[in-house]
């Protein structure tokens, strides 16, 4: 019966059917695998442009301790790094080198917006070399806010943000 | 700044708390310097006579005013002189209504332990223009950095935000400002933050 | 072509043997900022420190604000240290307008700057650490600068921007019971900051990184105008707690830490037995404050300065003297101001002690400037 079916004529797209019905079939287990590799992955870049680097530092102090979420673990290089913390105020001179930083970074990637700064331009809004909010300049996943945010905060964007991979689709290309 | 010598009221004891005292009330009285100060103002006095202006003497600030074309010759004095050895701070002020930036120097010194708590203040002024090309054209400003070493970040700070170039000075490039910036310098008073 | 440039921007020529390297601004070892250094193998030849990646234009926007809406982005350079970042602003504006501050208020003040330059510190030793790859350096300093954070945090309701200082006092009176709570917390404190020792200070892996790196002697500290304790590590005995004492530090016995050697390990030492000493005057300011009493005068709504006036108070921040120069022309926004900061001025000894330095020594030298970018850029 399968062979009246499958002639060389229609034989690609019998194959792509049942490559979308294996798809269909692994796709779920498969990207909440990936999915939960990522989510105990979330590596920053070690780029600090404000002054709210000072609780991003004290979120991984004995105190708080961060890692023990899996997240914000110590800084590798910019190339290994899936997670970009904007900590604090994107100046002009600054956001040229924040895009460069995004860019080199290998997919996907997660934008994290700590402090007020980061998110409108916060106390800094009427500043000539501030840039307002840093949505012009990347694109944000979690705003954190916060002036500075307490590093509880911080923790509970990164557990949003965990969140937020969790239903996400891992593989953008199905 | 006005013209006028003005002498602000200071305190009469040294020894009593030195921040945060009131003046007391203005002019009325005949005010009492505090010796030292005015010992440091007299010496500079002696030395320049009428090229020099001294601004206030207050306690532990003496304020000296200076045309541009002295300001060498007096910040030499100062420190062959007068012991001061170090530029805490150079300050630019913009007064657009005298068409001139003020340009305020913060001097101290480590190495004479009697000049501790002193500052005094050399305050020069430049030419102001309406529309400034920084670097060429004419406010500029004789550098002090052979003399005072340490100004020389404090003076580069001060050519970016208010155009004031320092001829004389080895690295007058720019410090802080984004490497793009096209618009005015930006402390001067004709530069307006957006909606405000 | 290179004649049509700026000035600040002609192009410099190297030589074939020498290579530019940019560290930072995306790097572990510079913070906010870039340090382009030239190379000769692996030797520096030339530094040129980058800053202004934090340049948020504090100065332009205070001119926009009266005196007391000042007071919440002056402190955000130095958020750690913010009661001493405020400190000479708040001196400043009191002599502007004149107003006398309670004898409970300057105690409180020096309790809070005290307990601030300890904070500061801690997180520069714990940032120091784990740039020298130390990681028992990053988890003692910064797990034991909570206590004291909880302690302004119980003062002032904040965890690190306080704006506890007002011109005319301080915003609160200290909560109830804080005496004995604070000088329980210090007492400990001061136990643990000893045991740095043995691990960080006596470490001999620290000590051969650290010493005869980047030496600053006596004459060029004082020539560079350097400050705080990259000044008292050359020898130079200048604490302006102590030389131009303000509020009540002049009733209170302040000694300072002065080493004579000049290089990376004096540097990074001066600091730590700072924090003895502030633990030391807590104690003090904690016996002599008034019991009860008022914290703060009563300021008419939108102040104004007497005419055309200006003012240059300082006082000694966690890096150092930290001035403020207050240009007033009578209304009620300040014409200009200015801070002169530590970290801006000893930025300048950078350049010079990296000079001859290898780059591995690179992170030991520039952190001990103590340095903190976003106060430099202002």
């Amino acid at each position: 019966m399968l062979k009246d079916l499958v002639t060389p004529e229609n034989a690609n797209v019998f194959i792509g059917k049942l490559g979308d019905i294996l798809e269909k079939a692994i796709d779920k287990p498969l990207g909440y695998a990936i999915n939960w590799g990522r989510i105990w992955s979330l590596w920053p870049v070690h780029i600090e442009t404000a002054c709210c680097s000072v609780e991003f530092g004290a979120a991984s102090s004995p105190r708080y301790d961060v890692e023990r979420f899996g997240i914000i673990e110590a800084f590798g290089s910019l190339r290994q790094c899936d997670l970009i913390v904007v900590q604090g105020t994107i100046t002009r001179k600054m956001a040229p080198r924040l895009r460069l930083v995004y860019d080199q970074m290998p997919e996907p990637k997660y934008v994290i917006a700590m402090g007020a700064c980061a998110i409108t331009g916060g106390l800094y809004f009427d500043s000539y070399n501030v840039l307002p909010g840093i949505d012009g300049v990347l694109p944000v996943d979690v705003y954190v806010p916060g002036c500075p945010p307490r590093p509880e905060t911080l923790i509970q964007g990164c557990i949003l943000l965990q969140e937020k991979i969790k239903r996400m689709k891992a593989r953008k290309f199905v | 700044m006005s013209t006028d010598t003005k002498q602000v009221t200071a305190d009469e004891k040294p020894a009593a708390k030195p921040a945060a005292k009131p003046a007391a009330k203005p002019a009325a009285k005949p005010v009492e310097l505090p010796a030292f100060e005015k010992s440091i103002s007299d010496k500079v006095v002696e030395k320049f006579g009428d090229k020099i202006e001294v601004e206030f003497v207050k306690e532990n600030r003496v304020g000296i005013k200076v045309s541009r074309d002295d300001v060498h010759d007096v910040a030499e004095f100062i420190r062959d002189g007068l012991n001061y050895d170090h530029v805490e701070s150079v300050s630019g002020v913009d007064y657009p209504q005298d068409k001139e930036i003020e340009v305020v120097y913060h001097i101290g010194s480590y190495s004479d332990s009697s000049l501790a708590k002193q500052i005094l203040v050399l305050a020069t002024r430049a030419q102001r223009e309406d529309n400034p090309i920084p670097g060429k054209d004419a406010t500029k400003l004789p550098s002090l950095r052979d003399i005072f070493y340490s100004v020389e970040f404090h003076e580069r700070e001060v050519f970016e935000m208010f155009g004031v170039y320092f001829t004389g000075h080895p690295d007058n490039r720019r410090l802080l400002l984004p490497e793009d910036w096209a618009d005015l310098p930006p402390l001067r008073k004709d530069f307006a933050i957006k909606g405000r | 072509m290179t004649a049509e440039l700026p000035p600040g921007l002609a192009i410099q020529k190297v030589d074939e043997r020498i290579m530019t390297l940019n560290v930072g601004p995306q790097h572990p070892g510079s913070g906010h900022m870039r340090i382009i250094v030239q190379i000769d193998g692996d030797y520096i030849v030339a530094c040129d420190p980058d800053p202004g990646y934090v340049h948020r234009g504090e100065e332009k926007m205070a001119e926009y604000r009266n005196y007391i809406t000042n007071i919440p982005h002056l402190e955000r350079p130095v958020i750690h240290d913010s009661c001493n970042v405020l400190y000479p602003y708040v001196l400043g504006v009191e002599e502007l307008l004149g107003i006398e501050v309670p004898e409970r208020a300057k105690y409180v003040r020096v309790i809070c700057s005290e307990l601030n330059r300890c904070i500061y510190t801690m997180y520069w030793l714990a940032i120091y650490g784990i740039f020298l790859g130390h990681s028992t350096m990053f988890m003692w300093p910064a797990g034991d600068r909570e206590l004291l954070i909880d302690l302004m945090e119980k003062i002032s309701g904040a965890r690190v921007t306080h704006a506890h200082f007002v011109p005319g006092g301080v915003r609160n009176d200290l909560p109830p019971n804080f005496e004995e709570v604070c000088l329980r917390q210090v007492n400990y404190f001061e136990k643990r900051i000893k045991e740095y020792a043995a691990v960080f200070y006596d470490n001999p892996i620290l000590i051969s990184r650290t010493q005869d790196t980047g030496v600053l002697s006596r004459e060029d500290a004082i020539r560079l105008g350097t400050t705080g304790s990259v000044l008292r590590a050359s020898g130079v005995d200048y604490d302006l707690r102590q030389k131009e004492p303000y509020d009540v530090y002049e009733e209170l016995d302040v000694h300072s830490n002065v080493m004579k050697e000049g290089d990376s390990y004096a540097r990074s030492k001066v600091p730590w037995l700072d924090m003895m000493e502030s633990c030391n005057i807590i104690r003090q300011a904690l016996q002599k404050m008034p019991k009860s009493g008022s914290v703060r005068v009563k300021l008419k709504p939108n102040p104004k300065g007497k005419g055309l006036d200006s003012v240059y108070k300082r006082v000694e921040s966690g890096r150092g003297s930290l001035g403020c120069h207050i240009v007033s022309d009578g209304k009620v926004e300040p014409y200009r101001l200015k801070m002169s900061v530590g970290s801006f001025r000893n930025l300048i000894a950078l350049p010079y002690l990296l000079k001859g330095e290898k780059l591995g020594n690179m992170p030991s030298v520039y952190w001990s400037l103590n340095y903190w970018p976003v106060e430099a850029d202002r």
